[in-house]
């Protein structure tokens, strides 16, 4: 195309002048700044949380920062373990409620569902997603956290064998009511991606399962929950994601004592709640010290997201995973499963 | 299937064997059972939410600023005017400043980068945008705009550290719809003569629209239920205030505070403030649902 040297030319009547195409170069490299800029935007607000974490770092060390068991503001000290660990009990516990009923509403709803229902379901699910977080702590603590009380001295008292769990007086706010919360909270998120999953299981599986004379059951957990097994784990994962950085509801129902928690139904404290609460009063390193649980919380769920954004994009993707095509019932769709993860 | 043999006995020897059968009933059962369950806490909020929070609301309830008086009897608290507003004022110009950029990159994610090295990144820092916790939004702003500048809380601060939420669920659910329009469109204006701009200011965007306002309007509602990054932003007042430069009251932030309060009519107004929230947010949920289903892409 260098018929710009030589005017007059028979491709000059096509070409458009450089005025013309100003509006275009004007658009393309627009768009292209605008996408590099949240780029820029991500590290630039990394390295200045880092610049303002670095004190409560500098103090305690990266390691004692995050592993000390101590977070007493009026002494100074700020070691993260207690906020940690309630994080991660929390939004343990979530997983451990929430995925199981998650999975079985996908599950209800491609498998088993009639169909005119199943719109319907999908539509009630998603609204549970609607509900704002701090609407979720106002319900947990004037509802669902007195009402279960007496539940939960019950189990407490009954399993008082197993460490953790029982022994101890049940507090209205705690561990356990935090995480049935997270529970509520993740549901909708891993049950829309299982069901994104089941949707890509193919009809021909499902069929050879019942054609050889599966039941329904049989042919769900041979033909179904192997090939989104890594799907399904994605899922879960990005659930996780949420639940740890969970912040206003946890805020409320978890109770914000600063110490270690002594039983799963006592108060407890975590990463996010503890920035909600006091950040508003903190100065100095005690500011620098929440600085630092918002880095770690950050740096968490990267790591939990990252992991989940691999699993779902090949779970979603079967056709790429080379053993996924030939596979069969039994343990052919298995082995694409897990090869996809 | 756990169809009953017929009574011919021809096919006797292909029945299911009642242990199957009622191991397949069982686990329908509780498949079934674990999805009551799943929708159980909806109905519970919903009821709640309906019986406790009617009673809050009233004419006055809804056009009388808190008044920070909490230990006095329930008509001296007011009610909740500057959360609504503010709520209104910070999510609009939220949604201003995250709709134009997010679709921005969207149509570049779409157009013009496709599957080149830098449109993967591009993708991959909007994923990992999608999954920073809340609250760490709104440190970034804080430390940007309030360390930086060394200023106090703000409406419009309050707004960026939505916009920030707001923007990979804009991007995101503007890219799929965008991917959706078919190439043949695009090509037919290119063979027309049209430059790339023309094609997709005249083309690609109006027939993205009515899909790309369904993702739009799912960002909106999810920003506006977000309590965490106003938190250190826009900060909480009781006055009512149309200057997004000033503190800001929001609907969140008001129920908040006053969940942790003692008295009975300030949690009453947290319940009445809550179902004003919810019916905001179900309003767009539901005009975003309405709109999709009119859409002739999604």
């Amino acid at each position: 195309m260098n018929t710009a040297a030589m005017p007059g030319g028979d491709r000059s009547i096509l070409a458009r002048s450089p005025l013309a195409r100003l509006p275009d170069r004007a658009l393309k490299y627009g768009l292209t700044v605008l996408a590099g800029l949240i780029l820029a935007l991500i590290v630039y607000f990394f390295v200045r949380l880092v610049g303002q974490a670095r004190p409560a770092f500098a103090h305690a060390g990266v390691f004692g920062f995050t592993f000390n068991n101590d977070w007493n503001v009026s002494g100074e000290k700020f070691g993260a373990l207690p906020l940690v660990v309630g994080t991660l009990i929390t939004s343990g516990l979530a997983l451990l409620i929430g995925v199981p009923i998650a999975v079985a509403t996908a599950l209800y709803a491609n498998e088993l569902c009639p169909l005119r229902l199943r719109a319907a379901l999908t539509v009630l699910v998603e609204l549970l997603a609607a509900v704002p977080s701090v609407v979720y702590g106002l319900w947990g603590i004037f509802f669902l956290a007195p009402k279960l009380q007496p539940v939960e001295q019950w189990l407490a008292d009954r399993l008082s064998f197993i460490p953790f769990i029982g022994g101890g007086s049940v507090t209205i706010p705690n561990y356990f009511v935090a995480g049935l919360i997270l529970a509520i909270m993740i549901l909708p998120i891993v049950s829309a991606i299982s069901r994104e999953v089941m949707a890509t299981v193919p009809a021909d599986h499902k069929e050879a399962a019942l054609g050889l004379g599966a039941t329904r059951w049989e042919m769900i957990r041979t033909a179904v929950l192997p090939y989104c097994r890594a799907g399904i784990v994605g899922g879960a994962m990005l659930g996780l994601g949420r639940a740890i950085g969970e912040t206003i509801a946890v805020t409320i129902v978890i109770g914000d004592a600063p110490g270690l928690g002594k039983h799963l139904f006592g108060q407890g404290y975590s990463l996010a709640a503890v920035i909600a609460n006091e950040f508003g009063e903190a100065q100095g390193l005690h500011r620098s010290a929440l600085f630092a649980a918002g880095l770690v919380l950050f740096v968490l769920t990267l790591l939990v997201n990252g992991i989940a954004r691999v699993l779902v994009s090949r779970a979603s993707h079967p056709s790429k995973t080379p053993s996924a095509p030939q596979a069969a019932i039994g343990p052919g769709p298995v082995a694409g499963a897990v090869a996809g993860a | 299937m756990s169809a009953p043999s017929p009574p011919s006995g021809q096919f006797a020897r292909f029945a299911v064997s009642p242990a199957r059968r009622r191991k397949d009933k069982l686990a329908r059962a509780a498949i079934t059972a674990c999805t009551v369950i799943a929708l159980i806490p909806l109905v519970l909020v919903v009821y709640y939410l309906l019986s406790k929070g009617l009673g809050s609301w009233s004419w006055s309830f809804l056009s009388t600023d808190p008044t920070g008086n909490t230990f006095f009897k329930a008509s001296s608290i007011g009610g909740i005017k500057s959360a609504i507003l503010g709520t209104v004022e910070i999510v609009a110009l939220a949604s201003a400043i995250a709709i134009p950029i997010g679709i921005g990159v969207a149509v570049w994610l779409v157009e013009y980068g496709r599957a080149s090295g830098f449109a993967k990144v591009v993708r991959f820092f909007v994923d990992v945008l999608t999954g920073v916790p809340s609250i760490v939004f709104g440190l970034f702003i804080y430390i940007v705009l309030i360390v930086g500048t060394g200023s106090s809380y703000a409406g419009y601060k309050g707004s960026l550290a939505l916009a920030l939420l707001m923007l990979p669920v804009v991007i995101r659910s503007a890219e799929v719809i965008l991917l959706l329009i078919p190439d043949a469109l695009r090509e037919s204006a290119l063979a027309l003569g049209a430059p790339r701009w023309r094609v997709i200011f005249s083309i690609v965007l109006p027939t993205a629209l009515p899909g790309m306002v369904t993702g739009v309007l799912l960002a909106i509602a999810r920003a506006a239920g977000e309590t965490a990054p106003l938190l250190f932003t826009a900060a909480a007042t009781d006055k009512t205030n149309l200057n997004l430069g000033q503190f800001m009251n929001s609907l969140p932030v008001q129920i908040y505070k006053d969940v942790t309060s003692p008295t009975t009519a300030v949690v009453n107004r947290a319940w009445g403030a809550a179902l004003t929230l919810v019916a905001m947010i179900l309003l767009l949920n539901l005009i975003a649902r309405l709109i999709s289903r009119r859409s002739r892409l999604a």
